[in-house]
């Protein structure tokens, strides 16, 4: 038997990465259901009407509403949103995750297809915030 | 009977379904990535022909929402529609299902003790979908398969383990070996290889990991089935995590297998591309320790 302690406190250990555990998983609820909310054409039509009047039918909080708003995906993590999820949002804006995945890493859009195209990033030195392997 | 011939693991990545539906497949940046799926599609065609597929894979917040989070869940329906994952969806066609088969492997996969979720009506996603294309080509009007799609929870934590995957693939031999219709049956493990697709350490590739992992799916080593989830994420990015659905797949073919075909490939968008396709050499797989019909829980209860 795995020990629960042990085994959510490593996820905390990697650097960069929002594990979806449970307690992720509360606290974004709404968030998450909104982003779902999106795969319906006319909820789409609506949100984009109004992003600020649709989001306020969500209970979800004024800083995850902001960080919608902002399309400030690391934020949205930070809150409770998970990636899968959080497509929805940028899926509906017309973005490709390539776009939306590089406004994460601090790169530009042509940065972060450059270093995919020359193999991505090593997980040398980022394996790890204690050990830093 | 109907008997597992092959086993087939392939990434699911959505911007080769995008490829596929807009008549890019020959371009520069996603060539390769059709190129590696070209020995595929001619063998499954003309030799490797599945009646029905077992379709491992995870959907991606599209079915199932925070409302309903089943660790394993199996499709009984007639059939499938595609869904709509926010951009419209895919102009493919629907899945058509095998509601016998399924039904019966999720009748037996509940009394190996996998409390498998059912699930009658729904709509299937990248997940399902792109594996379709891949291996049968953009021009389908309809599939040439029917298939039971499998859903595995890698969303929310804690995602299934290896082993647990792996025993489930055993489970699924025994209870395809049990149908007595005579059916080819694939057994296909998706989504994978390393990719991260959030935060600032987005777009991890670790080639040398992936093809350790390619290695050990071909042959009789059962070591995967031990890698706990944090590898996968320390070393494959958080959305490695996928390919404990390949275990399932492997899990199924048994004992031994022999690969006929492997492609590996970096980028694909965010993610490495990993491709093979198996063939069992010694399909055995252990008896249920639970099934009253062996006989095993008697012999553990006189002990």
């Amino acid at each position: 038997m795995t020990d629960i302690h042990d085994y959510l406190a490593e996820f905390d250990d990697i650097p960069g990465t929002r594990v979806y555990t449970a307690k992720r998983a509360r606290q974004g609820y709404q968030l998450n259901q909104f982003a779902m909310s999106l795969m319906q054409a006319e909820n789409r039509e609506r949100f984009h009407a109004d992003e600020r009047v649709y989001l306020d039918a969500w209970p979800m909080s004024a800083e995850q509403k902001q960080a919608v708003l902002d399309r400030d995906y690391n934020r949205l993590l930070d809150l409770g949103g998970n990636i899968y999820f959080l497509a929805k949002v940028f899926a509906s804006d017309g973005l490709s995750f390539v776009h939306a995945v590089s406004t994460m890493t601090g790169m530009s859009v042509e940065e972060y297809q450059a270093m995919m195209m020359d193999g991505g990033r090593s997980p040398d030195g980022v394996r790890s915030i204690g050990d830093k392997c | 009977m109907a008997r597992i011939t092959h086993g087939i693991a392939s990434s699911h990545i959505p911007v080769l379904g995008f490829a596929a539906d807009h008549g890019k497949t020959q371009d520069p940046i996603f060539k390769p990535a059709f190129d590696g799926y070209r020995w595929t599609r001619e063998w499954i065609a003309n030799e490797g022909k599945p009646d029905v597929v077992v379709l491992v894979y995870n959907d991606h917040a599209s079915a199932f929402d925070m409302n309903v989070i089943p660790t394993f869940a199996i499709g009984c329906a007639e059939s499938f529609r595609v869904c709509d994952e926010g951009y419209g969806p895919r102009p493919v066609p629907s899945v058509v299902g095998h509601p016998d088969l399924a039904w019966h492997i999720a009748q037996s996969l509940i009394l190996d003790d996998f409390d498998m979720t059912i699930f009658n009506k729904m709509d299937v996603d990248h997940g399902l979908t792109v594996p379709l294309t891949m291996m049968f080509g953009e021009d389908c009007k309809e599939w040439p398969t029917t298939v039971v799609p499998l859903a595995v929870n890698v969303v929310t934590y804690p995602p299934p383990s290896g082993n647990r995957c792996w025993l489930l693939g055993e489970a699924i031999a025994r209870a395809v070996n049990s149908y007595e219709e005579d059916l080819n049956v694939h057994v296909w493990g998706t989504g994978g290889m390393s990719h991260q697709l959030q935060g600032p350490r987005a777009g991890l590739i670790n080639r040398e990991w992936d093809n350790m992992f390619l290695d050990k799916l071909v042959g009789d080593t059962q070591d995967l089935r031990h890698i706990p989830h944090i590898e996968y994420l320390r070393e494959t990015g958080s959305e490695g995590i996928e390919m404990v659905m390949w275990l399932i797949m492997r899990g199924a073919l048994g004992r031994e297998t022999r690969c006929l075909h492997r492609h590996y490939h970096v980028p694909v968008s965010n993610t490495a591309l990993g491709h093979i396709v198996l063939e069992p050499v010694d399909g055995t797989v252990p008896q249920s320790p639970t099934f009253e019909a062996d006989g095993a829980v008697t012999t553990s209860i006189d002990q």
